[in-house]
């Protein structure tokens, strides 16, 4: 589907690709990836030709894409950058429906696809059509950029390292949905990051270059058994250390730094309690336990106090907003979530669901400090 | 003597919007081709800059001498003052535009004008748009020089004054002037930041 010939890119004395040559098969998800300045996204450039190689050909189902006009090849090639670059002066319709507009589809039939693929992602189009993208999430400003690049249905999408400035969270869900996306509506995609973590659970393909060449050209399967290179292996080993198949002897797990000390309350106490409690304790929140102690929620002392009435049960009052991770979990997995979260702390839950402790963005800090400089007094 | 007031305020309005009309225009064609013509930049901003530092009568004095007397030659030299801060906002709004929404929108397939009409204008009009304001501004009391060139407006009031040593007359003439650019200052200014918060 997309072939490269003897691609040779250079600024004056410097040269960013070096002779490279590769195919991509229809329908493949192909992740390039490298340390930066390895030309990466040069290589990803020359495909919409927004960067002319100096030398060699690009051939799209067989054709010379130097033939072809670019603006309009461009509109045949989706397109989603790193920075989201979402259309400031543009509603979100108008976001996705650029391209659409810009081939001239008429009015009626843009409305249509803005609106099935909006419902493809769970934004309803009467609350999100409208809105400016300064109005939008992070997360959501990138799903909008996803979608403008779908929206005129082009064979082939590349996407600029897309999910590098969304938090942790918000990336997975988001490479969940790509990856979703990709298989129903079978797209080649080409994809450039320098997460091998993204690589690994995207890729069919993964394209690893250093140095404005080709390393590595492999399946992450193979390439995790077979790294080819020194440099692939450093990039992966940074990814085995901090994944599920470690060796373990180092892991930590979220209990290592929960506090245990805990203020529960069972669901049946009263309001004016609570509060009691919470001044007495110093501390704005509680965490609800069922009958049996399993974890039911938190209560705010904000709750409380907008919507409790004395001598009410809490039980109505309760809200699950605060995240909640498996004692064992990885370290790194509940830092991720405390990061993201809204709320100061996460709550580590037994096996059982009852609750073992919490972590606090103060032990977090403790617990970095430890591994760093030993035992914190 | 009302009747002479309210005809000079809208005689000073009409040469001043007709002139900022124009060098609106002329203004954003400029500021766009020393954006897209890297070389051209220094000069069309040179020019401009050299314009407004020619002292108004003198300028005046020298347009009297190729276009004659009347309203158009005050309107012209209103429009050479009026270009320095248009331009000069126009090329720094497009220039200023994000280099990624550039990119995506090139990456798009828009083309050079749809990029310039939908993205890079829009996005830079809060700037352009301050640049007509300090044009309007300043026009509003250049425009009473025309009166030495034989045009009309309040200026020609306020030289009533100055001949007749009337203080009163001077003032009737000066403070409509004052008046119209401290609201023009007020309004547009309003909408600007308008437009500054909508850009966000």
């Amino acid at each position: 589907m997309i072939k490269f010939e003897n691609i040779s890119k250079s600024y004056g004395q410097t040269a960013i690709l070096k002779n490279i040559s590769f195919e991509i098969k229809q329908g493949e998800f192909v992740v390039l990836i490298g340390p930066s300045g390895c030309g990466k996204t040069t290589t990803l450039k020359t495909i919409n030709r927004l960067i002319e190689p100096n030398d060699g050909k690009i051939f799209i189902n067989g054709k010379d894409i130097t033939k072809e006009n670019p603006v309009e090849l461009r509109r045949t090639i989706g397109y989603v950058i790193q920075q989201i670059g979402l259309f400031p002066n543009m509603t979100v319709e108008q976001n996705i429906s650029v391209v659409p507009r810009l081939l001239k589809y008429p009015k009626q039939k843009c409305k249509e696809i803005v609106q099935d693929l909006l419902k493809l992602v769970d934004m309803p189009y009467e609350e999100n059509a409208h809105k400016y993208p300064s109005e939008l999430s992070g997360g959501q400003q990138q799903r909008i950029g996803v979608l403008r690049a779908l929206a005129a249905s082009p064979p082939i999408i590349l996407m600029d390292e897309p999910f590098g400035a969304l938090d942790p969270l918000t990336r997975d869900t988001l490479q969940e949905e790509i990856k979703q996306i990709q298989k129903k509506l079978k797209k080649t995609i080409v994809f450039v990051t320098h997460d091998m973590d993204e690589a690994l659970s995207l890729a069919d393909t993964i394209i690893f270059m250093d140095k404005g060449k080709i390393i590595q050209m492999a399946s992450p399967e193979e390439m995790l058994q077979n790294p080819g290179a020194p440099i692939i292996k450093s990039f992966l080993s940074k990814q085995i250390d901090n994944g599920s198949n470690g060796n373990g002897s180092q892991k930590l797990f979220a209990e290592d730094f929960m506090r245990t000390k805990v203020l529960k309350v069972p669901k049946t106490s009263r309001t004016l309690e609570c509060i009691k409690l919470m001044s007495s304790r110093d501390v704005n929140s509680l965490v609800v336990i069922n009958e049996d102690d399993t974890y039911l929620g938190t209560v705010t002392i904000e709750k409380i106090k907008e919507q409790g009435q004395p001598g009410k049960e809490i039980a109505d009052l309760v809200t699950a907003e605060v995240i909640t991770v498996g004692r064992k979990e990885a370290a790194q997995v509940a830092f991720d979530k405390l990061l993201s979260s809204e709320s100061s702390y996460v709550i580590v839950l037994n096996d059982n669901q009852t609750v073992a402790g919490l972590i606090t963005r103060t032990s977090m800090a403790k617990a970095l400090g430890e591994a760093l400089w030993g035992e914190v007094q | 003597m009302s009747g002479a007031l309210l005809q000079g305020i809208l005689e000073h309005m009409a040469i001043v919007s007709i002139a900022i009309l124009i060098s609106t225009v002329v203004g954003v064609i400029f500021g766009v081709i020393s954006y897209w013509v890297r070389f051209l930049d220094s000069v069309i901003l040179g020019i401009s800059e050299i314009l407004q530092t020619i002292p108004s009568l003198a300028l005046l004095a020298l347009l009297m001498i190729i276009f004659g007397l009347g309203n158009i030659t005050i309107i012209i030299g209103l429009v050479l003052y009026a270009l320095l801060p248009i331009v000069r906002n126009t090329y720094t709004g497009l220039k200023a535009v994000s280099p990624h929404l550039k990119d995506a929108a090139r990456g798009m397939g828009m083309s050079k004008m749809q990029r310039l009409f939908k993205i890079e204008i829009p996005l830079s009009f809060p700037l352009i748009f301050s640049g007509i304001k300090i044009a309007l501004v300043n026009s509003l009391s250049v425009a009473v020089m025309g009166v030495l060139i034989g045009a009309n407006g309040l200026g020609t009031i306020i030289y009533r004054g100055i001949q007749s040593r009337n203080m009163e007359t001077i003032l009737m003439g000066a403070i409509p002037v004052v008046v119209m650019a401290l609201a023009f200052d007020f309004g547009m200014s309003k909408i600007e930041k308008r437009l500054i918060k909508r850009a966000k």
